[in-house]
């Protein structure tokens, strides 16, 4: 059963890993503005005449 | 608001492919699926052709669904979304287009290798060891990509999805590479360096983390980015998401051994594998609330839009099979359900649910949008919705019916205290009806994928491709805070060092485990038991035979300590019994009985005429035949090179061992087995595949049989079971 310590070891340096991942994540801010990146997204930026919109299924009229 | 915007174009050439990919080789996974499916009440669906045959082709379908379905899917949506969440084109075109064709070459070699049944046998891991290194190198090419492109975003937050899609970058390789060491017999032959238990636990740590980190993680992602915007609303609560993710990936890998439930790994870990699996309701059913949350006060568009009817499905599914596996996972309900079709229940909701609707509701997204035009037909789409949704029923149901029914006639005593149904053959054909049931589903799930592909071809016909869609943005401002470093003018240098980060990760991660593992683990090789002894040269060669028939995906050699285990195959499987396999064939399903104790139950002659026709010994068997077993030679030239490996892993076969004696001793026992066969009225050449497979079938589980009566227990592991 000695894998089982090269199995932790690995996973705890996954752990590790993303323990520091999650405290650069707190420290950037990346976690201080928890709204409007959720709204940003559907926005898309681009310079087309955003071709996507008459491509929505809906079928109410626009 | 900033003056330096830049302009930049988004690559949807490299999303069409993987898109097409993913269409293609789910069409292809999923008909093997149905194929063998229909081979289990139609035995002679094989066609009695080798690459055929059940045991070769389940690898070909469980690798092709994982990683060339989900796996292109997966790519599909990560290079869709990256680009735009990060503002970015991706890092490197090359990159991509390798990340392409490395994959596609790589799910084509395994095409064609898996029915050759060139297998290491661990489940989703079955691809021998050249593949297994390309794997690692197309990995390492995508997650440079990814970094590469997250590092040059013009987006300073990173949004939840991108932390799903690193996770699963970095920990798929770690699995992967762990999971996959293997000493190298031949060019397509090669044994794990792990043996017994711990190639078992290895393999476990690994299978689950590939449902985790391969079919669950970037979906997850996929769907913080594709819910949201077929909703065309913020997800529910971001904050949430962010908990989801990294509650998720903080508890997931420790849940592995919860598939070795009662098996001769050591309790402690088991109850390590049982609690963590519960523990991962909470995050995974956090993810799933948020996701149908999402679409509180939308319901109405739920009701117009085929896509987000998939979305919804595939949502819940993930809510049902989180619910479900932490249950599968309580010791006490994995006793009736382990090796039992309730398990395959299990994986199809996951991955009929919630992989494959996710998928197709990405790509009827993706289509009308890469090809700027409207979907073909709406109501087509809900034709297949419903077809596809009917189709998962049938199989479910049908599987959970079949998975109770065998689980329970298994465990059945009669009055008497003697089993009910002795005969295995009896609960094999009751849930016959079942397995038909589930091909209908299948061929409903299919028939529905055929309609999507139609519908997309048609959408694509439509429209006019959109190779780039340009975007702008303003690049993010470094210069203000020190801590991040000088300002920079190429941003793009930033991803050199990352990707001499990875290819070092992964050499010191191969080399260092190549160098320590083995070393570290031949030790562990002495035997606990004394009986326990080498294969014989010829059990050798037959046992790679098993390997290479996926003998182990119908039979487990795992016999759990309950009496009606014990009553049906013989003694309980020991940890110590196993000290000299690589791999492990414990198995994870009984279609057929176990088979660890199955040597001295019959006679020579009996396999024999079994393995040629399975129906001539057991009428109304569902095992297809194998006779090429009885013409095919037996090729011993390998068998020096397969000594060598094994002793290198620590197997105690005397030095210069194979340069000869073995030889001798091979054909010396090969005769054996041909006089034996006489008495039986079979007449056999003594160098067929046969006789080897006869050898090593008689071999197993006889070392404790035949051992004088065994001592108390004196290693831990063993204590841990008589528990």
């Amino acid at each position: 059963m000695s894998v089982i310590v090269i199995l932790i070891v690995a996973s705890l340096s996954v752990a590790v890993l993303f323990l520091g991942a999650f405290i650069w994540a707190v420290r950037a801010g990346q976690y201080e503005d928890t709204c409007t990146p959720s709204m940003r997204i559907l926005t898309d930026d681009t310079t087309q005449p955003n071709p996507p919109l008459q491509s929505e299924q809906q079928t109410e009229p626009k | 608001m900033n003056s330096n915007v830049e302009t930049f174009k988004y690559d949807n050439r490299i999303v069409r492919a993987f898109a097409i990919a993913t269409t293609f080789w789910g069409l292809v996974g999923m008909s093997a699926g149905l194929l063998i499916a229909c081979q289990l009440f139609w035995p002679g669906l094989n066609l009695d052709f080798p690459l055929t045959t059940f045991g070769r082709l389940r690898p070909l379908h469980t690798n092709a669904v994982i990683f060339a379905f989900v796996g292109n899917g997966m790519f599909t949506g990560i290079y869709y979304s990256l680009q735009r969440l990060c503002k970015a084109r991706m890092f490197s075109d090359a990159l991509s287009w390798i990340n392409f064709w490395g994959w596609q070459a790589i799910i084509l070699s395994a095409a064609i290798t898996l029915p050759l049944g060139l297998t290491t046998s661990k489940e989703y891991a079955e691809l021998e060891w050249p593949i297994d290194i390309a794997i690692a190198a197309i990995w390492v090419v995508f997650t440079v990509n990814l970094i590469g492109t997250i590092l040059k975003r013009r987006e300073k937050h990173m949004y939840v999805a991108i932390w799903f899609y690193i996770a699963t970058a970095i920990t798929v390789a770690l699995l992967h590479i762990v999971n996959s060491l293997e000493i190298p017999v031949s060019w397509f032959k090669s044994y794990s360096v792990y043996a017994g238990v711990q190639d078992a636990l290895v393999q476990w740590w690994y299978g689950h983390n590939a449902v985790a980190f391969f079919l669950t993680t970037p979906y997850l992602g996929l769907m913080y980015y594709f819910l949201p915007k077929a909703a065309n609303r913020p997800v529910f609560s971001y904050r949430l998401s962010i908990i989801h993710f990294w509650g998720l990936i903080f508890i997931y890998i420790w849940a592995g051994p919860h598939h070795l439930l009662y098996t001769a790994l050591p309790d402690w870990a088991q109850s390590l594998g049982m609690v963590f699996s519960i523990m991962l309701i909470a995050p995974s059913w956090g993810g799933m609330l948020n996701g149908l949350l999402t679409l509180r006060g939308a319901w109405d568009k739920v009701r117009q839009d085929p896509m987000l009817k998939f979305m919804v499905v595939a949502v819940t599914a993930y809510g049902m099979a989180t619910l479900e596996g932490p249950t599968l996972a309580i010791k006490s309900v994995n006793s009736l359900s382990h090796y039992t079709n309730w398990t395959i229940a299990h994986v199809h909701t996951g991955a009929l649910g919630w992989n494959g609707f996710l998928t197709f509701s990405m790509l009827y997204w993706l289509f009308p949008r890469l090809y700027s035009t409207k979907l073909w037909s709406t109501k087509l789409a809900n034709y297949h919705f419903w077809i596809g949704l009917l189709g998962m029923m049938f199989y479910v149901i049908s599987m959970y019916v079949a998975g109770v029914t065998e689980g329970l006639m298994w465990k059945q005593f009669n009055q008497d205290g003697f089993l009910q149904y002795p005969n295995f053959l009896e609960t094999v054909v009751q849930i016959l009806p079942m397995y038909q049931l589930r091909a209908i589903g299948g061929t409903l799930y299919i028939s529905g994928v055929v309609l999507m592909v139609i519908n997309l071809y048609k959408t694509a016909k439509s429209g006019k491709f959109v190779p780039d869609t340009e975007a702008q943005a303003a690049p993010i401002e470094r210069g203000d805070s020190k801590e991040h470093g000088p300002v920079r003018g190429h941003r793009w240098l930033e991803a050199k060092p990352v990707t001499f980060t990875a290819l070092a990760f992964v050499a010191v991660l191969v080399g260092g485990l190549i160098e320590i593992v083995p070393m570290y683990l031949v030790k562990e090789n002495v035997p606990t038991i004394a009986a326990v002894k080498p294969y014989r040269p010829l059990e050798l060669l037959g046992r790679d035979i098993y390997i290479r028939e996926g003998c182990v995906g119908c039979h487990s050699q795992m016999i759990r300590p309950f009496r009606s285990e014990t009553e049906r195959y013989g003694d309980y499987s020991k940890a110590g019994e196993f000290v000299y396999d690589h791999p492990f064939l414990w198995g994870s399903k009984r279609t057929g009985p176990d088979l660890q104790r199955v040597g001295g139950k019959y006679p020579d002659a009996w396999h024999y005429n079994h393995l040629d026709d399975p129906r001539s010994t057991s009428p109304g068997s569902i095992m297809p035949r194998f006779s090429w077993l009885l013409t095919q030679k037996l090729d011993t030239r390998s068998l020096p090179s397969r000594i060598r490996a094994l002793r290198r892993l620590g197997v105690p076969y005397p030095d210069g061992y194979e340069n000869g004696p073995a030889q001798k001793d091979l054909e010396a026992e090969a005769n054996k087995i041909v006089t034996d066969l006489k008495v039986g009225m079979v007449d056999a050449k003594p160098d067929r595949e046969i006789i080897a497979v006869i050898a090593y079938l008689q071999r197993l589980g006889t070392d404790i049989k035949n051992a004088p009566a065994t001592p108390a227990p004196t290693t831990q592991t063993a204590a841990a079971q008589t528990k």
